[in-house]
């Protein structure tokens, strides 16, 4: 076990539109969340000066993790955020998962414990410097005082106090006791960045050792004494219900337990797993399906398609669009995406023990105290009984941001007095996922002497922030939904927004890995590729004369064109594409260069991207965030597609709901600009990126303006145009 | 009726039907959580363990198979040349993000390793294409294995 953790066994903050996004969130839902660095901890034998921080008399340093580690790299990146102001010894530094506490832990943006919207940095930035250096300055008084000497007059450095004057030291372990009694300082000051010295270096991460070795501990590898393991089966039709059972060949199958019947599933908890799904399909399960027996994508796409000619609720406006659109060369456009389901490779779980009096529960999950509230309300306890032990997570991207999969478990735990592990399978994740919705982003420009005059943008798609946090949609506007639409990086005169909440027939949807965004970056990007060819212009030297206001994104732009080689001749039927977007508070530019063949299947064959992500708490993550996050959306604009037919998802395993492999992944080059601005989000940024890069990528080498995806080889083969 | 296996060199015997597949024995009976559950029907590879030294995917395998003969799991890797090889390369080029799939990875690339010690691209996708990671850490999971190699060399 790695000195640095103790894990085993057991867009959004500045820039943009995402300033709008926070102060919609703010307005409402600040007022419940608390001051979350200064509440003390009246822990015995340690310097515990608020809820993140705890060292001990032998200088062990632990920290408490608001947010938590699905991958992204957070827990290294707010352990080094801490450490910065704290001036601790990096060596000494552990993290603990941070128990359910919206008072102490919630997220300042969204006043809950939740990680999303790749807003970890962005909303503690400030929050945890401060706690970091309050508690630096408690240290410092506390040696100050045991010298008799002026605390400026003192300073701090890897987990030690000193006195140059004197030459006197004393370690963080050594002033632990006495720090604990020191009055914390108000308004303290945090460092000149200049001053860093973990922000901005390329730290190892904390969680990774134990990764290697199988002793890193994820929701699914929970092992109690005495546990049992379920798995389940769903009414395959969404909103059906169970109807009848029949388990008289289950119940003899040896290690089958017990049989579980629940509203609209079935459990089998059995000695393993292996037990419990043998017993699961002997099990003869009548389905009453419900009203959505029918339904197909086709009705799905029917429904969006015409919901989407209305007039929309209004989220921007600047100029006269009527006007501006009546002149010049006029382009129109629909781009339409389709369902998606996550398919973390931790598939869902949660193992729960329910005894009369309490509820303990083993899980990784997003949502760490509205996990806790959904569970009371089903073990029908208060919430103080109900403890939730987070684990690392094995990928979330936006699927554990939902309680289901606790709730169900918890469910199945109530009918047994011993713990109990409940494990979906493939199948079951991907047929019960919530899913990104369908969207259709409907886009009017004008072109007035080679640049738009106008540009009018309707959104129709699900409003998932209704459904999440209700607070959240106002107005008839899904501000996730659009949050790329009114943040577009260029200079729009004419600038219209409109939102149609239309949510699909029986399917339930969600946030995905890139959220918003993902519909409005493709919409956005695949129109300015289509509106620069109707210019005569070059993708670039078109993005880049509407810039002008927007020099962070200029400088990407400017700097990824040469990267990847922009203009360099290349074999026929090889094209490069490009996207920029402002998502997250990130400024990024990407490259796609790829090679579609005779029959239109494509290679993709080197991605580049400039990032300015303002300052990068470790730049390495940065990296990494942006390689996977491109092959995450890659992978969707290739492959990713869920379709319903009878009312049921047709996909159910990696076989028919792919996913990119090795084989399949280009070159990936990713910059990282050096950057004194304040940190932007990158977890979900390079998602973005990649489906509209390709796509425009596919646009130039072959001249088919694909508008929908997942790409459809066959729109592609030699001699197609669109 | 006792099954026997020898993991990670300790001789376990247990009682499980003998079809049911390695994985969930490893995970469910022996209590070793290291090794991974991602699709159970071999299209992901997070399940992948060493017998006698080849990599398998262990959620398909019934126990029967391996019955007598030689597992090595992602808990003992580190104890053969080519696995120590592979994790410490893992770590020094990052790959990890979430790390759930890392295990199966790390498999198949030591049995890579063991059998082919200096792999081009294409031996590397022929031996890695069987293992998805969802968060994309393919393009280092490339380098690593470069780099273990080369170390191998050194």
């Amino acid at each position: 076990m790695n000195a640095h953790n103790n894990l085993t066994r057991r867009a959004l903050l500045t820039g943009g539109l995402a300033t709008g996004f926070v102060l919609a969130f703010h307005l409402p839902l600040r007022a419940a969340v608390n001051e979350p660095v200064q509440p003390r901890d009246t822990t015995e034998g340690k310097f515990a000066p608020n809820a993140f921080i705890r060292i001990d008399e032998t200088g062990r340093t632990v920290l408490m993790m608001p947010q938590v580690e699905m991958g992204q790299g957070t827990y290294t990146s707010i352990s080094a955020v801490l450490a910065e102001e704290l001036d601790a010894d990096w060596g000494k530094v552990e993290v603990q998962h941070a128990p359910p506490n919206d008072k102490l832990y919630g997220n300042p943006t969204f006043g809950l414990q939740v990680t999303g919207n790749s807003n970890s940095i962005r909303a503690w930035w400030l929050p945890l410097r401060k706690a970091g250096a309050t508690a630096r300055a408690m240290l410092v008084q506390a040696a100050a005082s045991q010298w008799g000497v002026e605390p400026a007059s003192c300073t701090a450095s890897k987990g030690e106090v000193a006195h140059a004057a004197s030459g006197r030291k004393l370690g963080y372990g050594e002033l632990a006791l006495a720090a604990q009694g020191q009055t914390p300082p108000k308004d303290v000051a945090v460092k000149d960045p200049r001053d860093f010295v973990l922000i901005g270096q390329p730290l190892k991460r904390l969680d990774t050792p134990d990764k290697v070795n199988g002793k890193a501990i994820y929701g699914i590898d929970a092992i109690l004494p005495g546990m049992k393991f379920a798995t389940v089966a769903a009414c395959p039709v969404f909103g059906g219900k169970v109807g009848k059972v029949d388990d008289s060949a289950a119940v003899k199958l040896p290690g089958v337990r017990k049989v579980v019947v629940l509203d609209d599933m079935v459990a089998v908890i059995g000695d393993h797993m292996w037990a419990a799904k043998k017993g699961l399909e002997a099990l003869k399960i009548e389905w009453n399906e419900g009203p959505n027996a029918e339904i197909t994508t086709k009705d799905i796409w029917d429904d969006l398609r015409k919901a989407s000619q209305k007039d929309g609720a209004v989220a921007k406006s600047d100029g006269d669009i009527a006007k501006a659109l009546a002149s010049g060369d006029r382009f129109e456009a629909a781009y339409e995406l389709p369902f998606l389901a996550h398919a973390s490779m931790e598939p869902i779980n949660a193992t729960v023990h329910v005894k009369p009096d309490s509820c303990e529960i083993w899980t990784g999950t997003q949502i760490m105290t509205r996990v806790q509230s959904e569970a009371a309300k089903a073990a029908g306890l208060p919430v103080d009984k109900v403890i939730v032990n987070n684990h690392l997570l094995g990928g979330g991207f936006g699927r554990k941001l939902e309680p289901d999969m606790v709730i169900a478990a918890v469910k199945i735990a109530k009918q047994v007095d011993y713990p109990v592990k409940v494990v979906w399978t493939r199948e079951e994740d991907i047929q019960h996922d919530v899913y990104r919705p369908v969207y259709r982003d409907q886009i009017t420009a004008s072109l007035v002497d080679g640049k738009v005059a106008g540009w009018k943008y309707k959104v129709a798609g699900s409003a998932v922030l209704a459904r999440w946090l209700p607070p959240a949609f106002q107005k008839g506007i899904d501000i996730d939904a659009i949050d790329a639409a009114v943040d577009a990086p260029y200079d729009f005169a004419n600038f219209h927004v409109e939102y149609v909440r239309a949510e699909p027939l029986s399917v339930p949807t969600g946030f995905w890995r890139g959220v918003g965004p993902n519909n409005n970056v493709f919409a956005v990007e695949c129109a300015m590729d289509e509106l620069a060819r109707k210019a005569g212009k070059g993708p670039i030297e078109f993005r880049k004369s509407m810039l002008t206001k927007n020099p962070r994104m200029l400088a990407v732009l400017g700097q990824v064109a040469e990267k990847s080689g922009w203009g360099q001749p290349l074999p026929p039927r090889v094209g490069r594409g490009v996207c920029v977007q402002p998502s997250f508070a990130s400024f990024i530019a990407t490259v796609v260069e790829a090679e579609i063949d005779d029959i239109g299947e494509i290679t993709l064959r080197r991605v580049t991207s400039v990032v300015d992500t303002g300052i990068a708490v470790n730049p390495d993550t940065v990296k990494a965030q942006i390689e996977g996050g491109l092959i995450f959306g890659l992978t969707a604009a290739l492959y990713g597609e869920i379709t319903i037919d009878k009312g049921r998802v047709q996909q159910s395993n990696f076989h028919d709901y792919r996913m990119m492999r090795i084989n399949e992944t280009p070159k990936i080059e990713v910059i990282v600009v050096k950057s004194g601005e304040a940190p932007g989000g990158i977890g979900e940024a390079g998602v973005n990126a990649g489906p509209p890069a390709l796509r425009n990528a596919i646009y130039a080498a072959t001249g088919v303006a694909l508008r929908r995806l997942p790409i459809d080889r066959k729109l592609l083969a030699a001699g197609k145009k669109a | 009726m006792a099954t026997t296996l020898i993991v990670n060199g300790e001789t376990k015997s247990f009682d499980a039907p003998p079809e049911m597949p390695l994985l969930w024995v490893l995970r469910d009976i022996l209590g070793m959580t290291g090794t991974k559950f991602g699709c159970g029907i071999a299209q992901c590879g997070a399940c992948t363990v060493h017998v006698d030294g080849r990599a398998v995917r262990s959620c398909v395998l019934p126990v029967s198979a391996v019955e007598n003969r030689t597992v090595t799991t992602i808990e003992h890797v580190g104890s053969t040349p080519s696995g120590a090889k592979v994790q410490k390369a893992w770590l020094e080029a990052e790959v990890i993000q979430c790390g759930y799939c890392q295990s199966g990875q790390i498999m198949a690339a030591a049995a890579l390793l063991a059998a082919t010690p200096n792999p081009d691209d294409s031996d590397i996708d022929a031996a890695m294409a069987g293992n998805i990671c969802r968060c994309g850490t393919y393009v280092r999971i490339r380098e690593a294995i470069k780099h273990a190699a080369n170390g191998r060399q050194s």
